[in-house]
């Protein structure tokens, strides 16, 4: 009856071997409910490697964001190098490029083919341009459109054009779907939560006899709860497995078609699975679920059952 | 080791099964609980076992007052009294063995106390040998004295039974009072709720008896100080 860390620990492995025991012994039950648990989990977790994906295949973009300053006709190569010197001391911003126009000319006539055309023309019809990217920190619609104000304000400057505001957009999207895979998370668990505690509950009524016998014996709340917890915290530990398992097979099902898409763009992305990390953090969340679950139930339940009441 | 003072009971519904008991059991005492069914018998063992708590009146078991004492000390005093229940509540799933540890197990005992406690227990009722056997396999009987390994496994100072000879044939009923003589001869504090009159008056031991929730003769009140100073 006295405490020692020995016995302790005997009493904790014989109550896991028990609820072990117990799974096994109702295999169809067992399977059912962790793969409900499973699915629950792989939910979350399929998003956030999805989401994971997406950026990895597309980078950050931070180098398609940026302005072009297109200059009036008039403006000269020396004014439009003062403007570049201003523009590129103002704070937010990253790096500046002049494009002259008669660089940009001898370029469009290389790359676009209308070589032939353009000496029909009688002088450059292109501007001076100003490629501005901002720095990384500033790469925001609102330090965006500020500073396309601010360019839009000088003399020289006829027109701004924001280069890249789908980025932004699409930024915006990809942090809107983590957003709500948070909140998925969140609902997801407290699902798991409450079906374990279902299941529980349904194991504390089956088990009554053997509940009121034990206490009336003298067993503490404590060792009758014990078992159920650890049944629950398996319960959360092999939901999360086949939650992984689930997430795994769902991107072997994808990848052939994920790198044929990649392919036909010329890239040699390749779709990334959960990592260990993923797993580790999976299978430790599902088992504090499960056991929070199956505490709630057993601290609502099993205090209430007395040998003397029955 | 027992002692009731002016005890009533009165459960959740309403029905007061106790109106004003006051009995005394002394240590290594053998007695009988008899009167009809409903009279109270079973609510004086639930008093006993701390199954219940009294409404009214003191209950004071082996020096402790149960009405007061904290919840979770209740299992450590459960496990000073050893109970016999006349359904025998026995595990059905789990084999003999499993059942007669449970109180061992509840308690921390070591597996090698453990194997040595229960096969003395089962030594005790003639059930040696029947570690591994599922109570169903059992006779009805048998099923009775493994309940009562169960209560004396772990040596305990009290026993309580409740009708332990109800669903018995006379022979078997002989054999389960001849086991509790034994235990009470080796000091156990033993009370045995019947209304078999029969097994009672063969035994020539003291009985109380308890007619609507009150003592009825046997046991009058003024009694207790003499019993008191027997201790």
């Amino acid at each position: 009856m006295s405490f020692s860390p020995v016995s302790y620990l005997v009493r904790h492995a014989q109550a896991l071997l028990s609820s072990a025991g117990h799974l096994a012994r109702a295999p169809i039950a067992t399977v059912f409910t962790v793969a409900v648990m499973g699915l629950a989990l792989a939910l979350p977790l399929g998003l956030d490697v999805l989401v994971r994906n997406v950026r990895s295949a597309t980078g950050d973009f931070s180098g398609a964001v940026g302005l072009s300053a297109y200059m009036h006709t008039g403006v000269s190569e020396q004014r439009a190098q003062e403007l570049a010197s201003t523009a590129r001391a103002r704070a937010g911003v990253g790096t500046v490029t002049l494009i002259t126009a008669d660089q940009a000319l001898a370029q469009f006539r290389t790359q676009s083919g209308f070589g032939a055309a353009l000496d029909a023309l009688e002088g450059n019809p292109l501007p001076h341009v100003l490629a501005i990217t901002p720095a990384a920190a500033n790469a925001n619609p609102a330090d965006m459109e500020s500073l396309r104000r601010y360019l839009s304000a000088w003399p020289e400057v006829e027109s701004v054009q924001l280069d890249g505001a789908w980025v932004a957009r699409f930024n915006a999207i990809l942090n809107l779907l983590r957003r709500s895979l948070l909140i998925a998370a969140g609902l997801l668990g407290a699902g798991v939560v409450a079906i374990v505690g279902n299941t529980i509950r349904l194991e504390i009524q089956n088990r009554r006899a053997e509940i009121e016998v034990t206490k009336l014996v003298g067993g503490t709340n404590g060792f009758v709860r014990r078992p159920f917890l650890y049944t629950g915290a398996l319960y959360g530990l092999l939901g999360g497995l086949a939650a992984w398992l689930v997430v795994e097979a769902s991107l072997r099902a994808l990848a052939p078609a994920a790198t044929q898409l990649a392919q036909s763009y010329g890239s040699r992305f390749a779709l990334a699975g959960p990592s260990l990390r993923d797993l580790e953090l999976l299978l430790g969340v599902g088992t504090l679920l499960g056991w929070l679950g199956s505490w709630l139930a057993a601290a609502r339940h099993l205090a209430k059952m007395e040998p003397g009441s029955g | 080791m027992i002692t009731f003072q002016s005890v009533a009971k009165r459960y959740r519904n309403g029905r007061e099964a106790l109106s004003s008991v006051s009995l005394h059991v002394a240590p290594g005492e053998m007695v009988f609980l008899t009167g009809r069914s409903g009279a109270g018998k079973s609510t004086v063992l639930k008093l006993i076992a701390l199954l219940e708590r009294p409404t009214r009146g003191q209950v004071i078991v082996a020096g402790e007052r149960t009405a007061k004492l904290p919840a979770r000390r209740v299992p450590a005093f459960r496990r000073r009294v050893g109970v016999v229940f006349q359904d025998h509540r026995l595990l059905i799933d789990r084999p003999v063995f499993d059942n007669v540890a449970l109180p061992l197990i509840v308690a921390g005992s070591s597996l090698k106390e453990m194997g040595k406690r229960v096969r003395a227990a089962l030594d005790q009722v003639g059930l040696l040998g029947s570690e591994r056997v599922l109570p169903s396999e059992l006779s009805v009987g048998e099923q009775q004295r493994v309940g009562i390994a169960r209560a004396i496994v772990s040596r305990p100072p009290i026993l309580i039974a409740d009708e332990p000879t109800g669903n018995l044939d006379p022979v078997l009923a002989a054999e389960v009072m001849t086991l509790f003589r034994r235990l009470n001869e080796v000091g156990v504090t033993v009370i045995v709720a019947t209304h078999d009159l029969h097994l009672v008056q063969e035994s020539g031991l003291r009985a109380i008896v308890i007619e609507n929730g009150r003592i009825a003769g046997g046991e009058p009140e003024t009694a207790l100080p003499t019993i008191e100073a027997r201790r």
